[in-house]
């Protein structure tokens, strides 16, 4: 116990770079995300395969990978910088990332809410004149967002979870990297471990919870 | 719902609005490809020489093979300790015993919850203050992913068994089977063939997430491929990345169409009256699902 409270502000200090990541691969993931399945529901045969292209092989790449490539082949190899800081350039690869590989699950949980969208609300859109992306935006997308918020908030819970793969990155602030240095002089210390993992239950619980009251809230009446 | 329903068979100003798009797609596309590929040119990624090793039946055979097997040999480690520990701690979740059903669930969620690499981290540090000196890699990934997936796959078994129709167990015990059999023989087959498609989609999860072997230096495909090799052989980032992305792709399509596979056998199937057991979206995550 003694060694939770000697190291507390540094783990915390961790663990909100966790919270930083994940907040900006969350706002990024989704909009990729939708991005993405429009593509992959669109009229141009192109799009629609190179979504469906980009989806399959980044979901079936593992995260550590992703994340080691984005940080030694993209950033060192191919000179995407964010910041002259090698710290804050980690930081934004990892988001990066972690965002792309993220973003590809937002997509087939959307895709699986599309799904659930009767056939006859889509004829209906086209029968009174709405064109693909008026008919998408307001009759189809809107009803498959609320079919899937709570598979969305598993994806976000697991997209948090993540975050703690920041170390294949190269970034080596957050809690996961903070809870190895530690042990580094500690050895492997439980309250530590079972410190760190309150604070992820902490911040995915109550994300559970939300989306799952949500989702009855907002569940389409059929 | 068949997407096509969403826009019409496009006519004459359709059509061109499509090839219109589709070249400006194409457009996009090859821009980036572009500014990749010089990029990597600029760096000199794409001469022959750095290329060269993954000709040679040499760099395979002391690099890639020796990875690829790591990887394999954690996967399949876990993989079957994961399927144990899931029908375990599955079956204890629905015994009639609040003794036993509570510890189990509360092991189950625990593990769940828990992201996979602090797992991995903690048992990697644990072992040795344990057992004393020694390399501990290749236990702490197989024991994480066990704990993870197996608890993971313990919820599939759940919904296995929940899936199998009330009347079928309800008929069971009308002819007077005792509750071992009931399970044994009625509800288990039928509730395996509904889950078939979902163990092998966390087994996917699982094979990926051995990649997080890398970070605790697991001597895995990763490791070998991504950090030992451009190593030796200096400047082979871009082709190491290529190759071993490749193996891993093909490798976990290749599962991923054979999960696909049975669960369309399974939807038709006989054998069963429960309807598959659909894996979540979020659960395909790996290192955490939700």
């Amino acid at each position: 116990m003694d060694e939770l409270i000697k190291y507390a502000p540094v783990l915390a200090e961790g663990f909100l770079e966790n919270v930083k990541l994940s907040l900006v691969a969350g706002v990024v993931s989704l909009v990729l995300g939708t991005v993405l399945v429009a593509m992959r529901v669109s009229p141009t045969p192109v799009l629609r395969a190179v979504a469906t292209v980009y989806v399959n092989v980044v979901r079936n790449t593992p995260l550590t990978l992703v994340l080691a490539f984005s940080a030694l082949g993209l950033s060192d190899q191919l000179g995407l910088v964010f910041s002259e800081q090698p710290r804050v350039n980690s930081f934004w690869i990892v988001a990066m990332g972690l965002s792309f590989y993220t973003a590809s699950f937002v997509c087939e949980a959307l895709r699986a809410g599309i799904n659930t969208v009767p056939m006859g609300q889509a004829e209906a859109a086209r029968s009174i004149g709405l064109t693909f992306f008026q008919s998408l935006r307001l009759i189809i997308l809107p009803q498959a967002f609320r079919a899937v918020i709570a598979p969305l908030g598993s994806v976000m819970i697991a997209m948090i979870k993540n975050t703690t793969v920041a170390t294949a990155g190269g970034y080596l602030a957050d809690a996961a990297a903070v809870m190895k240095e530690t042990f580094d002089t500690t050895g492997a210390s439980i309250p530590i471990f079972i410190g760190i993992v309150l604070a992820f239950m902490a911040l995915t619980m109550p994300i559970g919870y939300f989306t799952g009251w949500l989702s009855q809230r907002l569940a389409v009446a059929r | 719902m068949n997407l096509s329903v969403l826009f019409d068979t496009p006519g004459p100003r359709g059509r061109m609005r499509n090839h219109l798009l589709t070249a400006v797609s194409v457009l996009v596309i090859g821009a980036i490809g572009y500014w990749v590929y010089q990029g990597f040119d600029a760096k000199g990624q794409f001469e022959g020489q750095i290329w060269k090793p993954f000709l040679e039946a040499n760099t395979w055979q002391t690099f890639i093979i020796p990875g690829l097997i790591g990887t394999l040999r954690a996967a399949g480690a876990a993989a079957v300790l994961a399927l144990v520990f899931g029908a375990v701690f599955g079956l204890a979740r629905l015994s009639d015993h609040a003794w036993i059903r509570i510890p189990a669930g509360i092991v189950v969620e625990v593990f769940r919850a828990i992201p996979l690499l602090l797992l991995i981290f903690f048992i990697f540090y644990l072992l040795p203050m344990l057992a004393g000196g020694g390399d501990y890699a290749f236990i702490a990934v197989v024991l994480g992913l066990t704990l993870y997936n197996g608890s993971v796959l313990a919820e599939v078994v759940r919904a296995g068994i929940n899936a199998v129709p009330k009347g079928q167990s309800e008929a069971a015990y009308a002819v007077g089977m005792r509750k071992n059999q009931v399970m044994r023989l009625v509800l288990l087959p039928q509730a395996v063939t509904a889950m078939m498609p979902a163990i092998v989609s966390q087994l996917v999860v699982l094979l990926k997430d051995t990649a997080l072997g890398y970070i605790i230096a697991y001597v895995d495909l990763l490791n070998t491929g991504f950090k030992i090799l451009p190593a030796v052989f200096f400047g082979s980032l871009i082709p190491a990345a290529i190759v071993i992305g490749v193996i891993y792709v093909g490798l976990n399509m290749a599962l991923s169409y054979l999960a696909n596979w049975l669960e369309r056998r399974s939807r038709r199937s006989r054998k069963t009256t429960a309807p598959p057991v659909v894996p979540s979206v979020a659960d395909g995550m790996g290192a955490a699902g939700g």
